[in-house]
């Protein structure tokens, strides 16, 4: 009985309960324990004892300690008993209820029965030796006394800490896989502030830097991403990309802009031109860079910039009267058109086909009906 | 007489409140005209904004069209700027719509006085807006409030003075 040790009974992170029996009366040897009949726990790593009445009584041995173990069938006013043959204890034991003992065993007195379910899980318990793979740390001693508590735990509490040591470990290894990268950001600041600095150090000293040079650096900050004040000024000095992309839309967007009466949507620009191209596709900025170039390169084009937002790139030949004029006769001749009417009496896209109505209402042509119905327009006949 | 709608009654966008500006201007000058006329031919002197929205005037039921209450407020603060409209509260919900305006009313009183020579006589406020003799005028059954408004009105231009007798007020024309 020497081989036991205080414990608080709650079972370590990776322990699982296996069988417990109560009604059983421990036995040092051959003689009983001076302790009264408990409940018999049996886990994957250990077998625990607890007293009956006094919970706060409770004892544990390693399934290590087994050495082998046998059944003592019930005789006449004696119950069936599970004799436990011990190795000796470890010199690190904690303290338990017995000191020393003479004997180098146990038995387990079944009072209540359960022998032969107990004995089925002690023997699969000790050969598959389960505790052998996860293994728990011995309880922490804090006294000589019944163990009361324990910094590991079972449980929600044991959940939430393994949940929090995984998401510390996490963290940890995020913040070095990003070192790296916070150094790059500092040095990437370092950079834009120096070639802001020097763009505009170009701007003041613009006789003493050639012409091809400014041009030269700028390209490559248009590269970078990072807007050069200079580029936006109005007699086009954009980059070279630029000029020979916007020529090249010129020729390549008369046809299509015919087609649909003189007018197209940045967007179906956009999707034309990257269509065609099929790789080496524009960006966005690119386009509209190249697009403002048009009035300074003499293009037959230009971008156009509605009151709302949207923008077109019209042919130059279009008269924006005429459109007005021609979309007064077709609400008039219907009486009254939706945006969306409109569009499909003209082949246009719903969003420029309103941009029309909504010009010639600004200029006074047309008037306005918002009801549940929808937006409609009439000729302004107020 | 039944009453005429103007022509922008059945115009689906003269319910909408118009972006353009000088549409607008048009667009409130016509409701505005329209609003006086219906009050004038029903003889309606104050109205409640919240049974204006229900009303006729601003629910087109046949073409399913009505004004949305901020443009009738929109509608009303026009009125009022010229001045054929005052609130009545400071929450404005209602509101004396004056289809014609006090100093109007005068003239048309003083009028019917002169034409009968009624010149230096007394009335009291009862018998100008109920009486007998002013049966068929114009003025017959004018609210009290804006009797009395369009007699002071008279007042100021020196040509009725108002007086308190036994039972009320009365006016003697000059």
């Amino acid at each position: 009985m020497d081989r036991f040790s205080w414990s608080n009974g709650l079972l370590e992170i990776n322990e699982t309960l296996v069988i417990q029996q109560r009604g059983v009366r421990l036995y040092d040897g051959d003689d009983k324990a001076k302790l009264d009949v408990g409940v018999a726990l049996l886990s994957t790593h250990r077998l625990i004892w607890r007293d009956g009445k006094n919970h706060d009584c409770c004892m544990a041995m390693p399934l290590s300690q087994i050495i082998f173990f046998e059944e003592q069938a019930a005789g006449i006013g004696k119950s069936a008993k599970i004799v436990i043959h011990l190795h000796p204890s470890p010199a690190n034991k904690e303290p338990g209820p017995y000191q020393n003992s003479k004997y180098s065993f146990i038995k387990l007195s079944f009072k209540e029965h359960g022998q032969i379910e107990f004995y089925r899980r002690l023997t699969e318990e000790i050969t598959q030796k389960r505790w052998e793979n996860t293994p728990v740390s011995q309880p922490i001693s804090t006294g000589t006394g019944p163990q009361t508590g324990r910094t590991r735990a079972v449980g929600i509490v044991g959940i939430e800490r393994k949940i929090e040591e995984k998401r510390k470990e996490t963290d940890k290894n995020i913040s070095e896989a990003f070192e790296d990268l916070s150094k790059l950001m500092v040095k990437a600041k370092e950079m834009v502030e120096l070639s802001r600095s020097i763009a505009s150090k170009i701007k003041d000293k613009q006789g003493d830097i050639t012409e091809d040079e400014t041009i030269r650096f700028k390209s490559y900050l248009l590269s970078m991403g990072i807007a050069n004040p200079v580029t936006r000024e109005t007699h086009g000095s954009g980059t070279h990309y630029h000029i020979q992309l916007a020529k090249q839309l010129g020729d390549m967007l008369q046809a299509p802009l015919e087609e649909r009466g003189g007018m197209m949507a940045l967007t179906e620009v956009y999707c034309l031109v990257n269509r065609a191209r099929g790789m080496e596709l524009l960006s966005p900025e690119d386009l509209l860079n190249a697009c403002k170039m048009f009035e300074s390169l003499k293009l037959p084009l230009r971008l156009r910039v509605f009151d709302s937002g949207v923008m077109v790139v019209q042919l130059q030949s279009h008269s924006e009267e005429e459109m007005i004029a021609s979309a007064l006769d077709n609400v008039t001749e219907k009486g009254s058109l939706t945006a969306e009417e409109f569009a499909k009496l003209l082949g246009l896209s719903v969003l420029l086909s309103k941009e029309r109505l909504l010009l010639a209402e600004k200029m006074g042509h047309l008037c306005r009906d918002d009801s549940v119905e929808g937006l409609r327009f009439y000729p302004n006949s107020f | 007489m039944s009453f005429e709608w103007p022509w922008q009654y059945n115009f689906p966008p003269f319910f909408t409140l118009q972006p353009n500006v000088d549409t607008r201007q048009k667009q409130l000058a016509a409701w505005c005209s329209l609003v006086l006329s219906y009050c004038r031919h029903h003889k309606l002197y104050t109205v409640d904004v919240m049974e204006a929205q229900e009303s006729p005037v601003f629910n087109n039921k046949k073409i399913e069209r009505k004004l949305s209450v901020e443009a009738i407020q929109v509608v009303f603060e026009e009125l009022r700027k010229k001045g054929n409209l005052e609130w009545l509260d400071k929450n404005k919900s209602r509101c004396l719509v004056m289809w014609r305006r006090p100093e109007e009313w005068g003239k048309l009183i003083y009028q019917w006085v002169s034409k009968n020579g009624m010149n230096n006589s007394v009335f009291t406020l009862y018998e100008l807006s109920n009486g007998d003799d002013t049966d068929g005028e114009e003025f017959h059954g004018l609210e009290d409030w804006m009797l009395q408004r369009s007699l002071q009105a008279l007042q100021t231009e020196g040509k009725a003075e108002i007086i308190s007798m036994d039972d009320g007020k009365g006016v003697k024309f000059f």
